[in-house]
């Protein structure tokens, strides 16, 4: 019996792996039906998601300034180390970035820059069309990546909600935050 | 127009060698719109003269052959399945009046020849002097010989109900059945034996890029590379014909002229051969070589048994 019910077993085994061939083809036939998910390229557009991770930008705040801040944190977390920043300080005390460089020929495309900056300054945008003939072009400086306007998100100022003080913006001014508390009072 | 006419024979010729060519595009085209995607579409008319562009390229690729190759078989490799399979054409009954030449051992020529265009491979695995060249051959003689055996016993039932080798007289003998009826079984050993022998994936071991670079034909480039390219494309187109011929019923059908329902069957064997390269994984070779001993000989084996007894109890030429 035990013998009878392995031999049953395994002839619907061998049968399940002959009728899956003949599954997979008639699927596979299926799709002469279906739409190609690619398109012709150069006429036509694919569409991308506004969240697409291609071309770096550098954003300004919705005051019209810079947003970087020149912390870093996006040098040192790129994995492929292809950004190159310097910090630079101006009269009211904000920091910014004296160069800002990124090495496109090297950078992934990881989106982990956007990810670690405090400020929402560095952004991918859905544009991937970035050839080039030779290879220097394409690294980019900070002319190349600093855009005009605030990119995915509109009202966000880092200086307006940071602690630091800077030119205009006094310690405990900025939105949420309290005065700061007075140490030499005795006062509860 | 008759069997063997000098215009027969150019033709025949003419056509199945721009088949192999233009199959080159088909097998593009039809994978990319079975992998949902558009396949190569610019050059000329639905991408027609993409044949012509990727002809142009390969024939003026540098000809090398490298230093540590046994010259001579080196470049006489990529001639043999050029040649025997060109040359096994020539028993294909097109059309009552079509063909190149009706031998009266017609099918055993057929898988003589077949089995001969096996030494292509071999060949080239040993002249090209490299260990994936080397691996790729020895899998493709062990294949061969092993899908072989079955791939002959499987159309001796055909042989048996049409009583005679001859491939002429065995389409006349399907007038009123196809051999695919009484020999579904036959069928499947043969394709799957057909499929194994023009070394298509899954059966494409001898050439396994994920595991041997490209197999017997890793050293080879130009023109000696595309030889072997369109020796692949006629064994396909071969052994469409063959299945055409043998169970389905070769050029008959109604309406049509005979030629024209030759080729439309053909065509729709080489477009499932193309379907199946999309579809279906490679299998390991042990699985390979199992399935062949296991499962398909005993297989053929059994339609054997039972077509005899079939013949036996109807009575002969049934
Ligand atoms: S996307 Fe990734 S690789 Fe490119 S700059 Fe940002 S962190 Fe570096
Ligand atoms: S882009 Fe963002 S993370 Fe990079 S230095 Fe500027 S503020 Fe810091």
């Amino acid at each position: 019996m035990a013998g009878l019910r392995q031999i049953a077993m395994q002839g619907r085994a061998v049968l399940g792996i002959v009728l899956s061939q003949f599954r997979t083809l008639w699927r596979v036939l299926g799709h002469t039906f279906t739409r190609a998910d690619t398109v012709q390229y150069p006429e036509q557009k694919p569409a991308l998601s506004p969240r697409y991770r291609g071309r770096i930008v550098l954003t300004r705040d919705p005051d019209g300034e810079e947003r970087c801040v020149a912390c870093n944190l996006c040098a040192v977390v790129c994995p492929v180390a292809c950004i190159a920043l310097q910090k630079a300080e101006d009269a009211h005390g904000r920091w910014y970035p004296e160069f800002f460089r990124i090495n496109f020929s090297r950078c992934i495309l990881c989106g982990l820059c956007e990810e670690a900056c405090p400020t929402y300054a560095i952004q991918l945008t859905p544009d991937f069309e970035m050839a080039e003939y030779d290879r220097r072009n394409m690294v980019y400086e900070k002319e190349h990546l600093l855009i005009d306007g605030p990119g995915k998100y509109h009202d966000y100022n880092f200086y307006r909600v940071a602690g630091k003080s800077i030119g205009g913006k006094d310690k405990g001014e900025a939105e949420h935050e309290a005065p700061p508390i007075d140490i030499h009072s005795l006062l509860p | 127009m008759s069997v063997g006419s000098p215009l027969n024979i150019g033709l025949i010729l003419g056509a199945v060698i721009a088949t192999a060519a233009v199959l080159i595009w088909v097998e593009r085209r039809l994978l990319a719109v079975w992998q949902d995607r558009l396949g190569p579409n610019r050059l000329g008319p639905l991408g027609l003269l993409q044949v012509a562009a990727d002809m142009i390229k390969i024939l003026s690729k540098e000809d090398w052959v490298p230093p540590f190759a046994d010259k001579g078989v080196f470049v006489f490799a990529p001639t043999v399945i050029m040649v025997t399979m060109l040359t096994a054409f020539a028993v294909v009954p097109i059309a009552p009046d079509v063909g190149i030449i009706d031998f009266n051992f017609g099918l055993l020529y057929f898988l003589a020849l077949s089995s001969l265009s096996v030494y292509s491979a071999v060949l080239a695995g040993y002249a090209s002097n490299n260990k994936y060249s080397l691996y790729g051959a020895l899998r493709a003689s062990a294949q061969t010989l092993s899908y072989e055996v079955f791939m002959g016993l499987s159309v001796m039932g055909v042989v048996m109900l049409a009583g005679t080798f001859d491939l002429r007289v065995i389409v006349e003998a399907q007038q009123n059945l196809w051999y695919i009826v009484p020999q579904c079984l036959g069928f499947a050993v043969f394709f799957i034996a057909a499929l194994a022998e023009s070394h298509r994936t899954p059966f494409d071991l001898p050439e396994a890029e994920h595991e041997l670079v490209a197999g017997f034909h890793t050293e080879y480039s130009g023109i000696k590379f595309g030889m072997f390219f369109v020796g692949e494309y006629i064994g396909i187109t071969l052994s469409s014909a063959m299945m055409v011929t043998l169970f389905f019923g070769g050029w008959h059908g109604p309406l049509l002229p005979p030629v024209v329902w030759f080729v439309l069957k053909t065509a729709v064997f080489i477009m499932l051969f193309i379907l199946i390269r999309g579809s279906l994984p490679r299998p390991r070779y042990d699985q390979l070589m199992a399935f062949g001993w296991k499962v398909m000989l005993p297989l053929a084996l059994v339609n054997l048994m039972l077509t005899g007894a079939l013949v036996l109890m109807v009575g002969s030429d049934a």
